[in-house]
């Protein structure tokens, strides 16, 4: 008894230590965001918002986040589709190289960013695409798909196998049972999806720093202060940025949880 | 004769190189209640989807009110289905669910709600109108399920094993309540089910499939008390076969030998249609084990064997004892269990067993 509580304390503190050594250098970057100082430094000197300032004030800032947000709502937009498209296709049909196909539709995230950049450049550069925002929400839907895909499957595989059927019977097209039964049941699922993709997509440095040109998404604007000098806008445009990830994936994690518990009673 | 509401011509269904319907003919009329019975496997559930029309037969004719069904989409048809599973969706209230149909026919809001309330209310379920579906009690959401098919007032319901997720007691509610809306609507009723006291207590009309074609049809009694074939007299009831060579045939009586004795019994009756043996022929025949008389004195009876006991079978108020003959063939015998008393069947030795001429049954067609 005494040992097992000594275990799990150790665990605990484990766990503890685990999230510390994640989270420690986003905390940082969080508090440098605040610090007036120039470079990061401890002691601490006085707190400031100069440097959300600074990138409020700037354009550039603005111009950057704008593309992201058009790259990342399309791509979830996107992604989702195709990923409730797929995942339906490997529900409702059986056909000849039906693995072969799943594992090509699962590849592209197992694929090294850098290699998938480059790819993407020289195709897109060969098929006179390249620069435009358009062939970013492209590169990031086949990145973003396959995490949709594998959302929406999760939850096709609760569905009671008769209740499509059920749907037809009582007189439902095939395209009206899909509209009235398949998404609404996958419907926590596909809110999931979206939230997920759209923070992959914002999220995403490799492809987009490669393909975007003269449209640069955030994390490639970052990179450019980065460059050029040590700079703590970047700590504030990183909190900003985090933010945003982390309330898309807890949203995605909140409606993946409440479909849990709801299919559990 | 006015056409049937059902009729399958000629019907087989393959899947792969399965076969799970072979060579299928079956009329079903307006208003029958029909039961269609057999184990796992044996074409009844893919004979139901056939008339939903989520299976295309792969030969032969369906029609439905005279109507070639062959290539209709299921959603084309009024052949709503209670499903064993029950398939209510999980994301509508039971009102919602039992709308689900009329919605499909675009209806207007006013009038599905109206209809769906009139129905939960007729299966007794209205107080629960507003309920998410999956915190209903089984039988409550069996309910629903049956509203949500009957709404749209067909004229066939479908159901399949509808009841095998319920609790005994609930089982025998749900059979009457389903007896009761079935005469009260004069729908016709296409009932799949595995279990025999479900479809010998609701149906007019039972058939009996095995390996994908029909065994035996007819009435619960004449399938109970006259199997066709030696498949049904084993899947129905508690029946004793027994084989042997007829040795002598007087009119309609006949005499048959087997290893265990002579028996006599009386060919043509009933299902048998008029078929009497020829002497030599090998013939089987069954006799229910509810009409053997067990004794301990030698009855008299025109047939009777010698028996020793093996083991009993406790079922409430029925109890099987389990015999064995001397030549090791073996016998079942049903009686009350108040009766047991009487037999000091725990007493070891010799038992009789009995039964008339006329209490057997001749399996006709069944060459040995």
């Amino acid at each position: 008894m005494r040992s097992s509580s000594f275990l799990s304390g150790i665990l605990r503190g484990y766990t503890v230590l685990m999230f510390a050594f994640v989270f420690a250098p986003i905390a940082f970057s969080v508090i440098f965001s605040f610090n007036s100082a120039r470079f990061p430094t401890i002691p601490l000197e006085s707190f400031t918002l100069h440097w959300y300032q600074t990138i409020w004030a700037d354009p550039d800032v603005w111009e950057a986040l704008r593309n992201s947000v058009i790259v990342s709502l399309c791509t979830s937009v996107l992604a989702t589709a195709l990923g409730f498209a797929t995942a339906y296709t490997d529900y409702r049909y059986n056909f000849r190289f039906k693995s072969a196909y799943l594992a090509l539709v699962l590849l592209p995230p197992t694929i090294p960013l850098i290699i998938m950049a480059l790819a993407m450049l020289a195709w897109f550069s060969k098929i006179g695409a390249s620069g435009e925002l358009w062939s970013i929400i492209i590169a990031h839907t086949v990145l973003a798909a396959p995490f949709a895909m594998a959302i929406t499957r999760l939850r096709l595989n609760q569905m009671d196998k008769d209740l499509e059927s059920a749907a037809w019977n009582l007189g439902a097209s095939e395209w009206r049972a899909m509209r009235e039964v398949i998404i609404p049941f996958c419907k926590p699922a596909l809110i999931s999806a979206a939230f997920l993709t759209a923070a992959v997509s914002f999220d995403e440095f490799a492809i987009a720093w490669f393909v975007s040109g003269l449209n640069k998404t955030v994390p490639v604007l970052i990179l450019e202060i980065v460059q050029g000098n040590i700079d703590p806008q970047v700590n504030a445009i990183g909190t900003l940025v985090f933010m945003v990830s982390i309330t898309l994936v807890v949203a995605a994690q909140v409606f993946f949880s409440l479909r849990q518990s709801k299919s559990s009673t | 004769m006015s056409t049937p509401l059902v009729s399958m011509e000629n019907v087989d269904k393959n899947f792969g190189t399965f076969t799970a319907v072979r060579n299928l003919n079956l009329t079903i009329d307006k208003g029958e209640f029909v039961a269609i019975m057999g184990t796992s496997g044996c074409g009844k559930t893919t004979t139901l989807r056939m008339l939903a029309g989520l299976e295309q037969p792969s030969a032969g004719t369906i029609r439905i009110a005279g109507k070639l069904m062959n290539d209709v989409r299921p959603h084309e048809r009024d052949t709503p289905m209670v499903w064993q599973s029950l398939a209510l969706f999980p994301f509508l209230n039971a009102r919602e669910n039992v709308e689900f149909g009329l919605k499909m026919r675009n209806q207007p809001a006013d009038l599905r709600r109206k209809k769906a309330l009139d129905w939960l209310d007729r299966l007794g379920v209205a107080e629960f109108a507003e309920r998410n579906v999956e915190t209903l009690s089984g039988g409550q959401k069996q309910r629903v399920a049956l509203a949500r098919s009957l709404v749209t007032e067909p004229q066939l319901l479908l159901l399949d094993e509808p009841l095998s997720a319920l609790d005994a007691h609930l089982v025998i509610r749900m059979q009457s309540v389903l007896t009761k809306l079935q005469r009260e609507l004069g729908i016709t009723f296409v009932y799949v089910t595995h279990s025999q006291s479900e479809a010998f207590a609701m149906a007019d009309r039972v058939i009996i499939m095995s390996n994908g074609e029909i065994a035996q049809t007819g009435l619960p009694r004449d399938i109970y008390r006259e199997p066709a074939n030696r498949f049904v007299a084993e899947f129905v009831g508690r029946n004793n076969i027994i084989s042997g060579d007829v040795r002598k045939v007087t009119g309609k009586k006949i005499e048959i030998v087997s290893p265990t004795g002579t028996f006599k019994l009386n060919a043509g009756g009933g299902t048998s249609a008029g078929v009497v043996p020829a002497v030599g022929e090998s013939v089987a025949f069954v006799i229910a084990a509810d009409l053997v008389e067990i004794t301990r004195t030698r009855p008299k009876a025109d047939n009777v064997v010698e028996c020793s006991l093996i083991s009993e079978e406790f079922i409430g108020a029925m109890v099987t004892l389990f015999l064995e003959t001397e030549d090791g063939t073996e016998f079942k015998v049903q009686l009350q269990e108040r009766e047991l008393a009487t037999l000091d069947h725990n007493g070891g030795g010799s038992f009789y067993l009995g039964w008339q001429a006329a209490s057997a049954h001749l399996l006709p067609n069944e060459a040995v």
